[in-house]
């Protein structure tokens, strides 16, 4: 469990490009602001975000709601805390103004984040940022600015989070980013579900279907553009391609007469796999969304199924009962040699590869519990994050920090719900969603 | 006192959503001392769908009605044995399985000769064997094992005569309960496959 592997280092050296301190000519020599997780207790690092300054009258409210937004970016990854403006000893008040480090050092700030927002002609929005490293008395990388319209000012928000994020950790963010998701509502045993799509947080939320047909499982394409869900429109479970700008819909031209379910898009987004059931066996396919043509990638009586790519596109884990129980298993793009990689207690399912390629999360079953886990490709060093009655289909955020899973209670009045978990076990924690809710995709970060 | 590097060059960045228009300009170091002029917005462009901005996030009319299998036909009456509702009850429209089996126990198979002779006297109809699996299992593979066991309830009735142009299957995975508590009881009753009668569904 304690191996180099599995133990999270985000050890960020930001001295880089920081030679213009306030000594004229010195480069700065104070220890670099950083974060360094291990499998030991985190102390988050405390920051602090005041009031963003509003460059003009117009921007007083976005500058506040924008603050607010990078503020709950950070402190709900667990790894920072910020610091209660009650506890400010001074401001920033305009954003190009001198930084008084000593009042922030004596707050105990480690990071500052400073910021500005206007509104300009036609409700251009502009926001600038800056971190500071308050320990190191600099500021810590460069200046940022963005523009947009009024209504992207979350999205604004979570691109400032991103940046104070991946500059402290080294790591890529995931603010801005959106989850599909099947919203459910009613009882057990008349459940209405629907594809929906939300911004990460739970923020703009939008319906992609309506509840008429069941639909399952979406997952988003590589770019975020497009959706693969399976719905029982026809009677059937088949297999669906939605545009996620338009809400159009097509059919993924599967075999007439059979079952097809478990999509996901090839890294590249050209190639979906998926599986279908024909007279009562499954198995995984891969198809050409352009042309449509579809090979069989395996053959076994058993069944296969959930199929997902590594991120190079060149490797299939999935999952098997061919060795009497669900286990997990990789093979070749084209199905070459299936190898079998789960060999603990239980039974292993829903296999999603990791953005980083070094991890296959799974959910597991064993002892009549529920697990979402862990393992490295080779089945080795496996750590399972949660437990309880039901927690089922792991999504990776775009960096491969979190994951996103669904957990639904137990009995007559169970319902579902989103939740995410760092791939440390850390910060559980449930994710808003308007009413029941399964089945989540993380999309990409957004451009 | 710091002395903010100057800004020069911007590289710009894209952005692009359905929503939104957004431009980000990063700030590049030169050097020398300065203030926020330095911050220049060399906005390339912009692409932007627009989408509506609806208030309400949803764009459909909420129409709840779910149509679960079957094709509108009436039940008719119990007493009489060319019903469905007969063939429902007096024959039995279910099978029920073992744990992660899809294998026909012995009561399983008399109520399939069951179906099947009743099927053999009522050639109108057709029918769509559901396959059915309990919540204790994930999505993906609980839809192929209800896969399997409509399957199982298929071959046999094909093995008693009935005509394979009229037999569909349909899994449902845990999607369909019809016992809701989390207990062996429940689900004992929700691994089952359902034979649901139809006309004109032959194709």
């Amino acid at each position: 469990m304690m191996s180099h592997h599995m133990t999270l280092r985000l050890v960020v050296c930001l001295m880089a490009a920081m030679s213009f301190g306030a000594i004229a000519g010195s480069v700065a020599q104070a220890a670099p602001l950083k974060i360094e997780i291990t499998d030991g207790v985190i102390e988050p690092l405390p920051f602090a975000v005041p009031a963003f300054v509003a460059e003009n009258s117009a921007a007083g409210e976005m500058a506040q709601k924008i603050a607010r937004v990078v503020a709950e970016d950070l402190a709900g990854t667990g790894l920072f805390r910020e610091i209660s403006k009650d506890a400010f000893i001074s401001t920033l008040t305009s954003f190009g103004s001198p930084v008084q480090y000593a009042d922030w050092k004596a707050v105990n700030a480690q990071a500052l984040i400073g910021g500005a927002v206007s509104i300009g002609a036609g409700g251009k929005l502009t926001v600038k940022f800056r971190v500071y490293d308050v320990f190191a008395s600099q500021e810590l990388g460069k200046g940022l600015q963005f523009s947009g319209t009024e209504a992207g000012w979350r999205r604004m928000a979570h691109k400032v989070a991103d940046a104070v994020y991946s500059r402290i950790t080294g790591e890529g963010g995931y603010f801005d980013s959106r989850v599909v998701y099947v919203s459910e509502n009613g009882p057990k045993n008349n459940r209405k579900k629907r594809l929906a799509i939300m911004d990460y947080d739970g923020a703009n939320l939008q319906y992609l279907t309506d509840s008429r047909s069941l639909v399952l499982a979406p997952r988003f394409s590589p770019t975020g553009d497009r959706v693969l869900y399976t719905s029982y429109e026809t009677g059937f479970p088949r297999i669906y391609v939605l545009d996620v700008a338009s809400v159009g819909r097509k059919i993924l031209q599967t075999q007439e007469g059979t079952m097809s379910f478990a999509p996901r898009f090839s890294p590249d987004g050209r190639t979906v796999v998926y599986s279908i059931s024909a007279g009562g066996n499954t198995d995984i396919y891969r198809m050409d969304v352009k042309t449509g043509r579809a090979k069989r990638l395996t053959s076994a009586p058993s069944i296969e199924t959930a199929p997902s790519f590594s991120p190079d596109g060149s490797q299939i884990v999935f999952e098997s009962d061919r060795s009497g129980a669900q286990q997990l298993y990789i093979m070749g793009a084209s199905g070459s040699d299936p190898t079998r990689i789960s060999f603990g207690q239980g039974r292993y399912g829903t296999p999603v590869w990791s953005p980083r390629g070094d991890l296959i999360a799974f959910t597991k079953q064993s002892k009549g519990r529920f697990h979402i886990g862990v393992m490295r490709v080779d089945g080795s060093e496996e750590r399972l994050l949660t437990a309880s009655f039901l927690d089922e289909g792991p999504t990776w955020s775009p960096n491969g920090r979190v994951i996103m899973f669904m957990r639904e209670t137990q009995g007559a009045s169970g319902a579902s719900s989103l939740y995410s978990v760092d791939i440390s076990g850390r910060n559980l924690k449930r994710v808003r969603t308007n009413g029941g809710a399964s089945d989540p995709s993380w999309s990409p970060l957004q451009n | 006192m710091v002395a903010f590097t100057k800004l020069a060059a911007l590289s710009s960045v894209i952005f692009k959503s359905e929503t939104n228009m957004l431009t980000y300009t990063q700030e590049k170091q030169s050097s020398g001392a300065s203030n926020m002029k330095f911050l220049r917005g060399a906005v390339l462009l912009i692409a932007a769908v627009t989408l509506s901005a609806c208030a309400s996030p949803d764009r459909f009319d909420n129409d709840n009605t779910t149509s679960l299998g079957g094709a509108g036909i009436s039940d008719g009456s119990a007493s009489d044995p060319t019903s469905p509702l007969y063939f429902q009850q007096a024959v039995g429209d279910r099978v029920l399985f073992s744990v992660d089996q899809s294998t026909l126990d012995s009561t399983a198979q008399a109520v399939l000769d069951g179906q099947a002779v009743w099927l053999a006297a009522n050639s109108d109809y057709n029918a769509i064997i559901e396959g059915h699996a309990d919540e204790q299992g994930t999505r993906e593979y609980n839809l192929a094992l209800g896969a399997r066991r409509a399957d199982a309830a298929r071959e046999y009735l094909l093995s008693k005569g009935v005509a394979a142009a009229r037999l569909k299957v349909v899994s449902y995975g845990k999607e369909r309960p019809i016992e809701i508590c989390s207990q062996e009881s429940c689900y004992a009753l929700n691994r089952r496959s359902v034979t649901i009668l139809s006309t004109g569904l032959s194709s």
